[in-house]
């Protein structure tokens, strides 16, 4: 009997987080936020530890995908929240703002928790929704027109699209209740996927398809995606960093799990066309918009489509060396996301404007800063030693494999192209002469980059070694599956 | 029971009219009139279905959803209306004869789309389920064809009674906790676009969506 508690410590740490910001004021709170992360990612490692059982409790259960999935959250919010509390000291916000601004990013971790720790697939659902209501007044926190207007389409779309994923939850519990399947049970994972045989193929198919678009929606998926470089370019820059990072994941994991259910009543290739097609054109408009994009922060952002199309490939593909890479670039492009989002929100508060052309030369006037931006980057890029160069090439290789060599030449053709775009406009603001940044105090201090610098690190080792995660990632790769 | 069932076709129909109606009528306040008829409604059928097959969490289920839908939800909108004075149209960009056609289309539409729904029909209900996609479509339309912030809500609010529908016409309803979970989400969603909206008005002076054009890729 293995112990329950690391399943609640996810939901727990935040609301507690979010009450001692109540009780005890932002700077406290600030840091009991940066705990919580921690204790997310300490309960992934605790569950991760327990082998390939899965631990349950009511309606939550734990496997190695959970496992992996919370180790992703903690390990991006504890990098986002830490970058955070250094933004926090700089900013000039009134105290209620901040603790607001504070206790949203808290219940946004415990909604994430929540959607990966949840065996019902309605539960799911509604985490992943409560995670767009909570994140709406973190997207429009700065109340000007621009991010009033991305809160708006954000709240808008994400919440039709996620209606459609639920319309497809529906057909599923249909499909379940027809299948003699019956109450809170017959949407559990576990039972789905033991009596996926007994599911009705035509109502599948309609719910596959609903549960993509809908899911594929929150995930950044093209041509789904219009809300995504607002919202993101809008949001406070850790904020920026978990949505990016993870919440287009977790929104991910969610087609994960319904992967295995559509793959054993309707076979592959039904799922696997959708995503070839959701993944070329993610990479497509990604490619395109990055080339003569102007704003540094929407650069970031259509990265974020890039690196979702490639992870769509990974999961088209399905094999369980796909899966593993495509897990492994999860977290590689959460780290490095991360790190380069609030590195931008750092630049953005140096330089006073998101435009590409107002920085120049950051390497001669802020030399860390200019560091972990440009490593970030560097990671970004799919180069080596960070992790996600190793993750793509293991997708490319087990595309290959899979007999998708079309899918895998075009795709890494617009990866390419998504390159070149990324690499100069990376050049041009850190390498050169200097521009002219507002003489200001010389933040970030070197205690701002601390998190920045982990965060890289954590990437690099990752994409040397996976070292005990070889284990778990495969794991929560046959969960995948299916079992194959 | 036949009189069960003729009252629970009335209900379908009176749901189905309604999102017509909705495309329909101009006015934001007749709109908001017509939302409350329809979540009525849709309560009436989650009540039929629950009296067909007597369930104590069935009748619960029934009863919040049309406190929610006929109650608590209009009532933040006729707030959010209040707040908002200048709005009282909808200014479609689609006119309104040419969105009725088009909600016939989408009604045929989804008889079409909902074929496995009906054919599988755990239940003889799911015969009705159709009308459900329809009101999701129509909902789709509403929010993509009109200008005002506040009708965006309503098409957001229609396409959510409609897979409401469709989930109590298939099945039965959802789980109680999957029930109560996507009720809060929907509040709560409601909530944030309703100090939303006040915030676009305090922005860009308006709540014309056509007016949102600060963020695009130069």
């Amino acid at each position: 009997m293995t112990s329950t508690l690391p399943l609640f410590v996810p939901l727990a740490a935040p609301l507690a987080a979010a009450l001692t910001t109540v009780a005890a004021g932002r700077r406290t709170g600030a840091w009991a936020g940066v705990g919580a992360a921690a204790a997310i990612l300490a309960a992934g490692v605790a569950l991760a530890t327990n082998g390939s059982a899965a631990v349950s409790a009511g309606l939550l259960r734990a496997d190695a995908l959970t496992a992996f999935m919370l180790i992703v959250i903690g390990a991006v919010a504890t990098i986002a929240c830490w970058a955070g509390v250094h933004q926090l000291a700089d900013n000039a916000e009134t105290p209620a703002a901040a603790r607001r601004y504070l206790i949203l990013v808290q219940l946004f971790l415990a909604a994430m928790s929540l959607a990966v720790l949840a065996d019902n697939l309605g539960v799911l659902w509604v985490a992943v929704e409560a995670t767009t209501i909570v994140t709406a007044f973190l997207v429009g926190h700065r109340r000007s027109r621009a991010s009033v207007e991305a809160a708006w389409k954000y709240v808008v779309l994400c919440s039709v699209g996620i209606a459609i994923a639920f319309l497809g939850t529906a057909c599923v519990y249909a499909a379940a209740v027809a299948a003699d399947l019956h109450g809170t049970a017959a949407l559990n994972w576990t039972h789905l996927t033991g009596h996926a045989g007994a599911l009705e193929p035509d109502l599948i198919r309609l719910a596959t398809g609903l549960l993509l678009l809908g899911f594929g929606t929150k995930a950044g998926l093209a041509p789904m995606h219009a809300w995504l470089p607002d919202a993101h370019s809008q949001a406070p820059a850790p904020v920026s960093a978990l949505m990016s990072g993870v919440l287009l994941s977790v929104a991910f994991y969610a087609i994960w799990r319904y992967k295995p259910i559509a793959d054993a009543v309707l076979g592959p290739g039904y799922l696997r066309v959708l995503l070839l097609v959701a993944a070329l054109a993610s990479l497509a408009v990604a490619a395109g918009l990055l080339i003569a994009q102007q704003d540094y922060k929407r650069m970031l952002a259509y990265s974020s489509i890039e690196h979702m199309g490639l992870i769509a490939l990974g999961t088209a593909t399905g094999s369980r060396l796909a899966i593993t890479a495509t897990l492994l670039h999860v977290l590689g492009h959460g780290l490095s996301k991360a790190v380069a989002f609030c590195g931008a929100g750092h630049l953005l508060r140096l330089s006073g404007s998101s435009r590409i052309a107002a920085v120049r030369g950051l390497a001669a006037q802020r030399p860390g800063l200019a560091a972990c931006l440009g490593l970030a980057v560097v990671a970004l890029l799919g180069l080596p030693p960070f992790s996600l160069f190793a993750s793509e090439l293991a997708i490319a290789r087990a595309g290959l494999a899979a007999g998708q060599g079309w899918a895998v030449a075009a795709a890494f053709t617009l990866v390419l192209v998504a390159f070149a775009a990324l690499a100069r406009n990376g050049t041009a603001m850190l390498l050169g002469p200097p521009g002219s940044l507002p003489a200001g105090e010389a933040r970030p201090g070197a205690a701002a980059v601390v998190p920045l610098a982990l965060g890289l690190a954590a990437a690099a080792v990752l994409g040397i070694s996976l070292g005990p995660l070889q284990d778990l990632l495969h794991t929560a790769a046959t969960t995948v599956t299916g079992g194959r | 029971m036949p009189v069960n069932d003729q009252l629970l076709s009335l209900a379908c129909g009176l749901f189905l009219l309604c999102a017509v109606g909705v495309l329909w009528r101009r006015e934001l306040t007749a709109l908001i009139g017509l939302l409350t008829l329809q979540g009525a409604a849709l309560a009436g059928i989650a009540v039929l279905l629950a009296l067909d097959d007597p369930h104590p969490e069935a009748l619960a289920v029934a009863v919040a959803v049309g406190v929610l839908k006929a109650g608590v939800l209009p009532w933040l909108l006729r707030r959010i209306l209040a707040r908002v004075p200048a709005a009282r149209e909808t200014a479609p960009l689609v006119n309104v004869a040419a969105s009725l056609l088009a909600a016939a289309a989408m009604t045929l539409l989804a008889y079409a789309a909902a074929r496995p729904l009906v054919d599988l029909a755990p239940a003889a209900t799911a015969r009705a389920a159709p009308v459900g996609l329809a009101v999701v479509l129509i909902g789709f339309f509403l929010a993509a064809t009109r200008r005002r912030a506040v009708s965006q809500i309503v098409g957001l609010l229609l396409v959510d009674n409609g897979i409401a529908a469709v989930a109590f016409l298939a099945t039965g309803g959802v789980p109680l906790v999957v029930e109560l979970g996507v009720s809060a989400d929907l509040l709560l969603a409601v909530l944030v676009l309703q100090v939303l909206t006040t915030r676009l008005q305090a922005a860009f002076g308006d709540t014309d969506l056509d007016d949102l054009r600060e963020l695009r890729d130069r």
